[in-house]
């Protein structure tokens, strides 16, 4: 039999900045077969979203199919009229996008938009789709299916609007569904839940998928074969286990060191009496205080940590666990409520007006994204000297010996120096970003998610650069992430941060060890393996983890997810942190044992 | 669905001629602004002819007005009133904004609310009731003039520069450089200012069309600049009663300020789209 879906040498010509057309995919064929998930695996910029559009017969602004057949059934999708193509679509073939929530129209029921297809296309009438739509919620375990379809889209949660997102494509029970990176905005606890339906989806309805992702570790899990593509190139394409067991290429076998970062080499430690940093009590939020000087939204409770000379603690919590906010604090830009951070002995002023210029300097904050951190209008060099200036009071060719000597210390080519933040790569910018926070010498560097905007082998350049620093100048950092394998390659401690509290801190030699917090022990099992069956072995959480009600003060805040909970103790008393025999300090009520 | 049919064929650009001529005018007037009274082929205040209201001809390329004076010369001359004090009256009003809007962006809280609250109230006044008021008060000199169009279009820019201000106030560079403990100063000027520098020409672009539009009604109202000056403005006044006769003395300075004010305007455009096509922002 033929297979379903064949690609046979497609161009995609992109417009160039001079006007020029530029060609993005340059010659890329491959086939699924009927029933089989194809992935598309590559870094930004690799053409892989560009592919997956085309089966749609459509090209973004700008772009044009400039070469090569799509043939999808017996339909040969590059030949089609406007008007064929607009029945094609969404009928034959299905979109899941990246962003659920910016798919979504937030003015119209979630119901109205799922059952939009079938009634385009006239495949079901109204009465007949909604009752479709119920079923297919049904079966993406999406709670409370009769009636989720008559609430607006902000209304529900990230993860369910995903798998709504997928129903919508479903409904119309197409060829071809195309995932274009459908789990990568989502917390890891929510991307199992998500992942988990896609997989029965597309088992149950015999659905032939194309999935884009960045994460070979998810695509291992959806996956029958893996097509791996660099620059709009074809580098491999093989089954699945093939490609993890043996990949052909040297660029594939990168990408899989990468998304299993090794530990990377750390200096010994140094036991001195007193942390470099001590934060004790830390309250953060915003919205104006209560009559008990709270916050009325606070965003970090009560956070105690310390950081020890040369140490590197790693900070992990999914998003909106106060991570950032905690690192903000830290540096003065989000004064505390209540608490106080302490460098070196020295208790400082919870704001930036408070704290001297010397202080100032010896706390440096790395932002997560370079693109915003780095001011567009100004030179590299400029960027990276300003410090100098303004800390050592450093200029003309003394100043310009230490900004090079930084580019040097960071791996970055003295021909940036007079270029703008736009003219580089990515990578490059979270050089440079490293590197005007060096210029100050600090002595705590805070490391806000500095990877993860990243591809997978530049992050793993920048983690290699992040521990030569360290090996180098002695630094001591606080390294924030949502990312459990980027913590585990470069940290010594690490801490578990949930709804603004700190649940567990452990060495990060003991993330697999047993007696962790129950939120600890579902991130860690969250994290996809690099294996394929690893999603199908997972035990199905025993609470559905989508329940998330409004945190009262009172109380764990992970009470409404956790399996242990009960009631009574856990909803009145926030839990105290207590020593594990393994070396764990755990804030939960329940004596943990596995 | 458009974006493909779109996609099927590359889009071009188009060059148009306008991109050229228009910019050219907006010159044109400038240098008349400064040597209008040089090239002027007779002196604009001096009567030439008995002859009012006189159509066309090859001794008087645009006429002549109600008491016979050459109408080419009257608007050259006419353009150091309409461009120069409009200019100069943009030029503080854009000034003024811009820095008001900076500080507000840049220290936040308090004084940005203050700010924003006093010049709300100050644009909720009508610009030419404001205009009649200060006028009747403080006579119509040029220096009142320029001050008073000033202020009626402060609240304006202060409100364009300021939403533009705020965006990049709350870009992480500039959360870097307070952090760094930059003072409220550099961050403004260093920080913040040159990336919104194109917001800001952009605007006073507009807001020059405004004054000049501001101006020539004050002077057609008679408020505006006084004989034995006049602007363009005053001309169409002075020159109504050749209405009846179809005298080019009423069309011509009513013409200088159409092709000024859409010469300006559409080389804004043309500068901002050759920008767009050139950095690909959509």
């Amino acid at each position: 039999m033929a297979p379903l879906i064949e690609i046979r040498d497609l161009r995609v010509e992109a417009r160039g900045d001079d006007g020029q057309p530029v060609e993005i995919v340059k010659g890329v064929s491959f086939t699924v077969e009927r029933g089989e998930v194809m992935g598309l695996i590559g870094e930004s910029g690799s053409g892989k979203t560009t592919i997956a559009l085309a089966l749609m017969g459509y090209a973004r602004f700008g772009c044009r199919i400039s070469g090569g057949t799509v043939r999808s059934g017996d339909t040969e999708v590059t030949g089609l009229s406007e008007a064929a193509l607009r029945k094609l679509r969404g009928r034959r073939v299905a979109y899941i996008a990246q962003s659920a929530a910016a798919s979504f129209n937030p003015s119209r029921t979630i119901m109205q938009q799922v059952i939009e297809a079938a009634r385009i296309h006239g495949t079901l009438d109204e009465a007949a789709a909604r009752e479709k739509a119920i079923g297919l919620f049904r079966a993406m375990a999406i709670p409370k299916a009769e009636t989720i379809g008559e609430r607006y889209p902000h209304q529900v949660s990230g993860g369910q609007l995903q798998r709504l997102m997928a129903a919508m494509a479903l409904i119309t029970d197409p060829e071809v569904v195309i995932f274009d990176e459908p789990t990568t905005a989502l917390d890891v606890t929510t991307q199992i839940e998500v992942l988990k339906a896609f997989k029965s989806a597309i088992r149950d309805r015999n659905t032939t998928g194309i999935y884009v992702t960045h994460d070979l570790a998810v695509i291992a899990q959806i996956a029958d074969s893996i097509t791996v593509l660099r620059h709009g190139f074809v580098q491999e394409t093989a089954k699945t286990g093939m490609l993890l067991a043996s990949p052909a290429q040297e660029y594939t076998r990168n990408l899989l060191a990468a998304a299993e970062p090794a530990r990377r080499e750390r200096p010994a430690l140094v036991e001195t009496a007193a942390p470099l940093l001590k934060v004790t009590g830390l309250t953060v939020g915003y919205g104006g205080l209560d009559a008990e000087g709270m916050p009325l939204v606070p965003v970090v409770r009560e956070v105690d940590l310390a950081i020890r000379q040369g140490e590197a603690l790693g900070v992990i919590g999914e998003s909106g666990c106060g991570k950032s906010t905690l690192a903000r604090a830290i540096s003065g830009l989000a004064p505390p409520a209540r608490g106080t951070v302490e460098l070196g002995g020295k208790v400082l002023g919870p704001g930036l007006a408070q704290r001297s210029r010397e202080e100032l300097r010896e706390i440096q904050l790395v932002f997560q994204s370079a693109d915003t951190a780095l001011n567009p209008r100004v030179s590299i060099g400029e960027i990276i000297g300003r410090p100098l200036t303004f800390f050592f009071g450093l200029k003309g060719a003394e100043r310009d010996r230490r900004v090079r000597e930084l580019l040097d210390l960071t791996h970055l080519p003295a021909s940036v120096l007079n270029r703008q933040p736009g003219d580089l790569s990515g990578g490059q910018k979270q050089r440079v970003n490293l590197a005007r926070a060096l210029a100050a010498k600090p002595r705590l560097l805070l490391c806000d998610e500095v990877t993860s905007a990243l591809d997978t082998l530049v992050a793993a350049a920048i983690l290699d650069l992040l521990a030569e620093l360290r090996k180098e100048l002695g630094l001591t950092t606080m390294f924030i992430s949502h990312d459990l394998k980027t913590i585990r390659a470069i940290c010594d401690q690490v801490l578990v941060l949930y709804a603004g509290r700190v649940v567990e801190t452990l060495p990060a030699s003991a993330i697999s060890a047993r007696g962790h917090h129950p939120y600890a022990k579902l991130l860690f099992s969250s994290v996809p393996a690099l294996h394929q069956g690893w999603l199908d072995g997972l035990a199905a959480p025993a609470m559905p983890a989508s329940a998330t009600e409004a945190q009262g003060r009172e109380g764990c805040t992970f009470f409404h997810r956790c399996e242990l909970r009960m009631e009574g103790t856990c909803d009145r008393i926030v839990p105290p942190p207590r020593q594990t025999p393994e070396g764990l300090t755990v804030a939960c009520h329940h004596p943990l044992e596995g | 669905m458009s974006a493909s049919k779109a996609a099927a064929s590359p889009p071009r650009r188009r060059v148009s001629p306008l991109r050229y001529v228009m910019p050219g005018i907006v010159l044109f007037w400038l240098a008349m602004t400064f040597i209008g009274h040089a090239v002027a082929p007779y002196s604009g205040a001096a009567i030439q002819d008995a002859d009012l209201f006189e159509g066309m001809s090859r001794k008087f390329l645009l006429g002549t007005d109600y008491l016979g004076r050459d109408m080419l010369s009257r608007i050259l001359e006419g353009a150091r009133f309409t461009v120069g004090i409009s200019l100069a009256a943009t030029a503080l009003a854009v000034g003024a904004g811009l820095l008001l809007a900076l500080t507000a962006s840049a220290v936040g809280g308090l004084v940005d609310q203050v700010l924003s609250r006093f010049l709300d109230a100050l644009i909720s006044i009508p610009s030419k009731m404001f205009g009649l008021v200060v006028v009747a008060a403080f006579g119509a000199s040029i220096p009142v003039l320029i001050i008073t169009m000033a202020i009626i279009y402060v609240p304006g820019c202060y409100r364009i520069n300021r939403a533009a201000a705020v965006n990049i106030a709350a870009l992480d560079f500039v959360a870097v450089a307070r952090s760094r403990g930059e003072s409220t100063f550099y961050i403004m000027l260093r920080e913040i200012l040159p990336n919104m520098v194109g917001t800001t020409l952009a605007d006073f672009g507009l807001r020059f069309i405004y004054v000049v539009l501001l101006l020539s009604s004050l002077s057609f109202l008679g408020l505006g600049v006084q004989p034995p000056d006049a602007d363009w403005g005053s001309l169409v006044r002075e020159n109504m009663p050749g209405l009846p006769y179809g005298a080019p003395a009423v069309l011509m300075p009513a013409l200088a300020i159409a092709s000024l004010t859409i010469a300006v305007n559409l080389s804004i455009d043309a500068f901002y789209g050759s920008r767009r096509a050139r950095e690909g922002v959509h």
